[in-house]
């Protein structure tokens, strides 16, 4: 295994049960430490990429996280190292209080109940969100959803992030607010979205896919300044033409 | 958007609210049985239940007439199953009361039985509604687990009252998305229409279960919900749960 190498996807397709093709033989390998945006249009198989990488689907092919296969039986142990952070929070947090939410995790991990009163308290303070203890989901904004939904994943202190489209449904002010929170977190992220600035402010790398396939694997700044590819995509060139030289100066 | 939540007020402050949610439990479900057990001529206890009750309430801070309004709400329904019985009930002993109104008379027996599934409803409701208003839903279940109740009931209903809100934000969207498209009609087609929702409805909620299921195990989940920490019973739990003993001995005193 290379050194730092944290994500190896060998040849990696998914049908879903219907039949329906939305991963074809896609190769990512992923380094310690690095933010990396999934891109795509909507139905590209980005979150079913995202998916993969802590067992909740399993397609054909070959994925290991820090040299661990993604297995059945190592299901247990690839979840403690892969935090993932679904789209919508309402799915993520199902329980009564934001406390029982984030100590969700650290619980099923078999920690005491100090070690969990402290990994709750120091993801609520990384997310912003000190004193939200006791609060019920259903009483939150939708922006402090979203971050307690990112607590609950930072409580199990794993080495991978993989995000859902983290700023979908929010305002300006919350998507900012959520993005500062994201950058100021060390482990290695995967981060899927649609949204060009939001991948450019939060990832140094970009794959791109295309109904299912791996496009192309390469640098945020050759991402910026690549026209054709940018306007294949669908994305605004001139505006990241700006971003680039924003990110330049 | 907004809700009525289940336990309004449960966010006051107040000693009451501090208690730890067993003692709650323990004693607001004494004040229940004692009042069922109670004969309906044990007029005295039942005045002194509501005393202590609305003595409880006010310690507590919490607005009487909605609480009072709150316990109204259950006598229509109380008065639909039993408003027939003292105009059924043929008394033995006692005899009734002619009404004269084509042989319409009021029986005895079935008035006091009348008064009976009315007083113990009340007070019944009125405690439950002491404790849901001064204790919050999460306390509430983790009360109810930590005193024996079995673990999946609790995890069913923490998992129903958390999804009720956002199955009726649902049903507000899709209401609103019907009535924008919708002209008019005879009532047969909104019926249809209505069903049809309820449909969308059962299979939206069908999809979140799925998708909630994969968030547990993405977080470690292996089956077993993990079990939280106990909190500790103090002094103050301690009076309060002397009415306990307080309440069987004048059920038992009083009524002979």
């Amino acid at each position: 295994m290379d050194r730092n190498k944290v994500i190896e996807i060998i040849h990696l397709s998914y049908h879903y049960p219907d039949g329906t093709p939305a991963l074809k033989d896609i190769d990512l390998k992923v380094y310690q430490h690095q933010s990396v945006a999934i891109l795509g249009p909507n139905g590209a198989g980005k979150s079913t990429l995202l998916y993969h990488l802590n067992g909740t689907l399993m397609g054909e092919g070959k994925v290991t996280i820090l040299g661990i296969p993604v297995e059945k039986n190592n299901l247990k142990e690839i979840r403690r190292r892969v935090g993932l952070v679904f789209q919508s929070p309402e799915d993520q947090l199902f329980c009564p209080t934001v406390f029982d939410d984030v100590a969700f995790g650290p619980l099923n991990m078999g920690l005491d109940g100090q070690g969990v009163r402290h990994r709750v308290t120091k993801a609520l303070e990384t997310v912003g969100l000190k004193g939200f203890e006791a609060r019920s989901a259903h009483h939150l904004s939708e922006g402090e959803k979203k971050r307690v939904a990112l607590a609950t994943v930072l409580s199990m202190d794993s080495e991978i992030l993989a995000l859902d489209e983290p700023t979908d449904n929010l305002d300006p002010a919350g998507s900012r607010m959520l993005m500062e929170r994201i950058q100021s977190i060390p482990q290695t992220k995967i981060i899927v979205t649609h949204h060009l600035p939001v991948a450019v402010d939060l990832c140094e790398r970009a794959v791109l896919l295309y109904e299912g396939r791996k496009i192309e694997d390469l640098s945020m700044g050759d991402l910026l300044r690549d026209r054709v590819l940018l306007e294949k995509f669908g994305f605004d060139a001139d505006y990241a033409q700006w971003m680039y030289s924003r990110r330049k100066g | 958007m907004k809700h009525a939540f289940l336990d309004h007020h449960s966010q006051t402050e107040s000693p009451i609210h501090h208690l730890d949610a067993r003692a709650k439990i323990i004693v607001f479900f004494t004040f229940i049985l004692i009042g069922v057990s109670a004969p309906p001529t044990s007029l005295f206890l039942f005045g002194l239940l509501a005393i202590v009750l609305i003595g409880i309430a006010l310690f507590a801070r919490l607005p009487l007439g909605h609480l009072l309004k709150k316990v109204l709400v259950v006598l229509p329904f109380l008065l639909i199953v039993s408003i027939s019985i003292p105009f059924m009930k043929k008394d033995g002993v006692g005899g009734g009361y002619n009404l004269g109104l084509g042989g319409l008379s009021l029986s005895r027996s079935g008035l006091w039985i009348l008064w009976n599934v009315v007083i113990k409803s009340c007070l019944g409701v009125f405690s439950i509604i002491l404790l849901s208003s001064t204790t919050s839903f999460p306390q509430l279940m983790k009360g109810m687990e930590k005193l024996g109740s079995p673990k999946i009931f609790t995890m069913l209903t923490s998992f129903m009252y958390r999804y009720s809100f956002i199955l009726v934000d649902e049903m507000y969207r899709t209401k609103r998305a019907r009535d924008s498209r919708s002209f008019g009609g005879r009532w047969f087609w909104q019926t249809k229409v209505f069903g049809q929702m309820i449909g969308t409805l059962f299979l939206r909620s069908f999809h979140r279960g799925e998708r909630v299921y994969l968030a547990m195990l993405s977080r470690g989940y292996q089956g077993t919900m993990p079990e939280g920490t106990a909190g500790r019973l103090g002094w103050e739990e301690a009076v309060f749960l002397s009415l306990v003993p307080l309440l069987i001995f004048l059920r038992i005193y009083l009524i002979r």
